[in-house]
């Protein structure tokens, strides 16, 4: 049973308390949105979960494989949109084979600039590379840090179709958003003074 | 901070070092193949720099022959330091380096990785242009073949001190800087036996001690060093 948990979180910048006593749960086939005004600490309580940034004290609870996507999508501007994807791929140990790469690109709406150098493309495309990621990956765990940013409406209904999949598969979602999204969370977390 | 983690549902495979290694190794490769500028520089900057001092001193050929094993080091090492500051930042910068410490792969891995794929595209080529580099300054065939010898075992050396340095540099502002002066007095070691290896073969003195001294640095440095630059990675990345 897939499941993450995180129980009296705290988090502080310097001097400043970012969050305190931060505790949730989501359990398979749920999401929670984090909410809050910018600054609150939002992209920090993602980072803790995915242990990329240590608590000041909590405890957290990752039951399965989890994909982080930040704010910096780790896309080299040297490299195509398919070599990009693959490397990712690779580098999580997902076997994705040619077919399966293709056809997630065509359904990121990138398969006639597949071969195109990263730099060449524009924001939103370069997201765009990160939801055919998703589409590949089987983490049942997924960790997003405001995902539709620089989308269009069909990218943003895209992430939606996939963000029901996984949940519909069994996996869950820890998001940062500020948007609305058609699956509606299981919960929401607000965090902030 | 506890983080509790259970197997992993729907991986593929297990992470490992060879396989961090390797998948970082192949990508840094291609990606200097891509962009080429960077490995040219250094390659020009040695050999330009190996060149102009002949012009600055004199063609006194017994001048040159003294001279020449450590001014071909000293350029090496600066070559070597030039193409440093790349090695973590742009990945930092665009976010690679996160997701390589998500990878299931071990960080020593991939650093190490990274690390073998520098040195190719630096101390390697260096090494192979130092006997060409050697003959402008009249050295004898046995004293390029150990000067290369003492390049082959020194420049990695320079690569691993360079990953640490540069990967505690990480996201300081004037990186740069900090980064001459975090790594250029480490070079000192390595610089001082990799000239003397040759020197001492010019002297017709055996250059054995100070080779087996590189190379005892260089078991050393490959020991310790990547772990250095993973545990300076992660204070970067907190």
């Amino acid at each position: 049973m897939t499941l993450l948990e995180g129980r009296g979180l705290a988090c502080s910048r310097g001097v400043a308390t970012l969050f305190r006593d931060v505790s949730f749960r989501i359990g398979a086939g749920e999401w929670l949105a984090v909410r809050g005004a910018n600054g609150s600490g939002k992209t920090t309580l993602l980072r803790c979960v995915a242990g990329l940034t240590r608590a000041d004290a909590g405890d957290i609870d990752r039951d399965g494989d989890f994909i982080y996507a930040g704010h910096l999508a780790g896309i080299k501007d040297d490299l195509s949109a398919e070599e990009n994807l693959v490397g990712a791929l690779a580098l999580r140990g997902v076997g994705a084979g040619p077919q399966a790469i293709g056809a997630a690109l065509f359904e990121a709406g990138l398969a006639e600039r597949r071969k195109l150098p990263a730099r060449r493309l524009s924001a939103g495309q370069r997201r765009r590379i990160g939801l055919a990621r998703l589409m590949l990956d089987p983490a049942p765990i997924w960790i997003l840090d405001e995902p539709l940013t620089a989308l269009d409406d069909d990218a943003q209904a895209l992430f939606a179709r996939l963000l029901a999949r996984q949940l519909e598969r069994g996996g869950l979602a820890l998001i940062a958003t500020h948007h609305a999204l058609a699956p509606a969370p299981a919960h929401e977390l607000r965090i902030g003074p | 901070m506890n983080i509790a983690v259970q197997g992993g549902l729907g991986i593929a495979s297990p992470g490992s070092f060879g396989g961090g290694f390797s998948w970082a190794f192949a990508r840094d490769l291609m990606l200097a193949v891509r962009h080429p500028g960077e490995t040219l520089l250094v390659v020009a900057f040695f050999v330009l720099v190996a060149s102009l001092f002949p012009l600055g001193v004199g063609a006194e050929p017994q001048l040159l022959q003294r001279i020449g094993p450590g001014v071909i080091w000293v350029c090496a090492l600066l070559a070597a330091f030039l193409s440093l500051p790349g090695l973590f930042a742009t990945d930092y910068a665009d976010g690679s380096l996160e997701q390589m410490m998500l990878s299931p792969h071990p960080m020593a891995g991939w650093a190490s990785g990274k690390i073998a794929a520098h040195w190719v595209m630096s101390g390697l080529p260096l090494t192979a242009l130092s006997p060409l580099l050697g003959l402008q300054y009249g050295l004898a065939p046995d004293t390029l073949a150990i000067l290369a010898a003492s390049l082959a075992l020194g420049t990695p050396v320079l690569s691993l001190l360079g990953s640490a340095c540069t990967a505690l540099a990480l996201g300081a502002r004037g990186g740069g800087v900090l980064l001459a002066l975090l790594a250029l007095p480490l070079f000192v070691p390595v610089l001082i036996f990799g000239a003397g290896a040759a020197d001492a073969q010019a002297a017709s003195l055996s250059p054995a001690p100070h080779l087996s001294l590189l190379g005892a640095g260089l078991i050393l440095a490959v020991m310790t060093l990547p772990f250095a630059a993973c545990a300076a990675i992660r204070i970067a990345v907190d």
